[in-house]
């Protein structure tokens, strides 16, 4: 399973640094978004640097929207996915190499994504091992679920608009979480923020494993 | 030894159409078929049965010793299909995505260049991606890729589409190479076959079935060709030397 992982995570990175999607389009896109919010909160200085964690994980929301619709639309092009089910590679394997690969486009987004909140929202970064943790457990939630959701929206043909529809409401609690987490080590809350990671921990399991689990059957479907 | 593939009253759905009705077929191993019949007469749907891609609602499977329908992953990394559209990524060179196929089927790297060179495609024309190849090159990666995966059972749907005189004849030439070698082909078309193809044993489809030597008419509002009984489950299919 992880061999299979590799080889299918490496594919798919070495297919984004071909077409570049995310250089081009996500990392523009994300960065155009905060720049909005900065722009509708911007008469309100102290409201915008509350509101920073939210909105730099909804930016990630949307960010890893776009990538895991561009992970299947390449095996959706030319029938590719037809050739993973006849490879004979493990269905777990090919979902944690997908995973991986759209964790590691989020996880270099993230890191552009901060820089870009400390810039626009004058967010002072603080407790740093809980920031990189809750980016790890969350960027592992986005993955796992929209790698779920994109294989199980891929073969139809509204894929584009169902997939938001199904994911959104899915990673929520992962948004809030996150959220929360980033808010306690800001110093912006005074609740705990290991708390909240425990709890991304245990989405992140459930995530990963039903992905794992499922993905052979939802292989089959599309 | 078993045979390669027997197929009895295989009826298979897409949706709720039945795009196989009662097919029989027998192929033994190292033996090569044409299906040939009009279009949506169920050539691709029986090759998809026969991949473990498209389940059988009724009758009975078995593909190289395995029913495709219950156990898929062990069958499909012997056979190879090679469907309508070419499951190239576009942005992969041809040499990444016939090394992509081969890392995936855990063979070793050694059998690209073999596979390259077999359909033409070593030198500067292995490095170009593949979405800015033609038509026809794309159709000789995809082909280098079942090379490189050698596997026992090849399907290959309009495997000539796109092929100019000189590569159809090379494709015919490698078909003829594989066969020597003991790997069963079906090979669905419905374009002119050049002499050694055609003279191989052709079944016709028709409705969702499969009838033996010349095509048969369908029979209306029966989705069988006329005069053609359904062979019922366990029954021996019809053959022709």
């Amino acid at each position: 399973m992880w061999r299979d992982a590799l080889v299918v995570a490496g594919k798919d990175l070495r297919i984004e640094a071909r077409a570049k999607v995310g250089l081009n389009q996500v990392v523009p896109y994300s960065m155009v978004v905060l720049l909005l919010f900065g722009f509708a909160f911007d008469q309100d200085r102290p409201l915008l640097q509350q509101a920073a964690p939210g909105l730099f994980w909804m930016a990630v929301l949307f960010a890893g929207l776009l990538a895991v619709q561009r992970s299947f639309s390449v095996e959706a092009a030319d029938g590719a996915m037809d050739g993973l089910r006849m490879s004979g590679l493990d269905p777990a394997g090919v979902f944690l190499g997908k995973a991986v690969a759209v964790a590691a486009q989020l996880v270099a987004l993230e890191a552009l994504l901060t820089v870009g909140v400390v810039v626009l929202f004058h967010t002072q970064l603080a407790g740093a091992g809980l920031l990189a943790a809750t980016a790890v457990l969350a960027t592992a939630c986005v993955a796992g679920a929209g790698t779920a959701y994109g294989a199980l929206s891929m073969g139809l043909r509204v894929r584009e608009t169902l997939l938001p529809m199904l994911l959104a409401p899915v990673l929520a609690p992962v948004v809030l979480s996150a959220t929360e987490a980033w808010r306690a080590a800001l110093g912006l809350s005074t609740g705990g923020g290991w708390r909240w990671l425990g709890l991304l921990a245990a989405f992140a399991a459930i995530y990963l494993a039903g992905g794992a689990v499922g993905f052979g059957a939802l292989m089959e479907e599309t | 030894m078993l045979p390669a593939v027997r197929l009895r009253s295989a009826v298979a759905l897409v949706g709720r159409y039945p795009v196989l009705a009662g097919a029989d077929l027998d192929l033994d191993r190292g033996e090569v078929v044409v299906l040939r019949g009009a279009n949506g007469a169920g050539k691709t749907s029986l090759l998809r049965v026969l991949a473990g891609l498209l389940p059988l609602v009724a009758g009975e499977a078995s593909v190289l010793g395995f029913d495709p329908g219950a156990e898929p992953r062990r069958l499909r990394p012997l056979v190879g299909l090679l469907g309508h559209r070419n499951g190239l990524y576009d942005d992969l060179s041809a040499r990444e995505n016939v090394r992509f196929a081969v890392r995936a089927a855990r063979l070793g790297p050694g059998a690209v260049d073999g596979a390259l060179d077999r359909l033409g495609l070593l030198g500067r024309l292995s490095e170009v991606p593949a979405g800015r190849l033609s038509a026809g090159q794309r159709r000789r990666v995809a082909l280098a890729c079942l090379v490189a995966r050698a596997p026992k059972l090849w399907l290959l749907d309009e495997p000539h589409a796109g092929l100019d005189a000189e590569h159809r004849s090379l494709l015919d030439a490698l078909l003829d190479e594989v066969a020597g070698a003991g790997a069963s082909i079906v090979l669905a078309s419905h374009e002119e076959l050049p002499p050694e193809l055609a003279s191989r044993r052709t079944v016709h489809m028709a409705g969702g079935t499969v009838v033996e030597g010349p095509a048969a008419p369908v029979a209306p509002g029966t989705g069988h060709p006329a005069g053609v009984p359904v062979v019922p489950a366990g029954a021996e299919a019809p053959r022709v030397a």
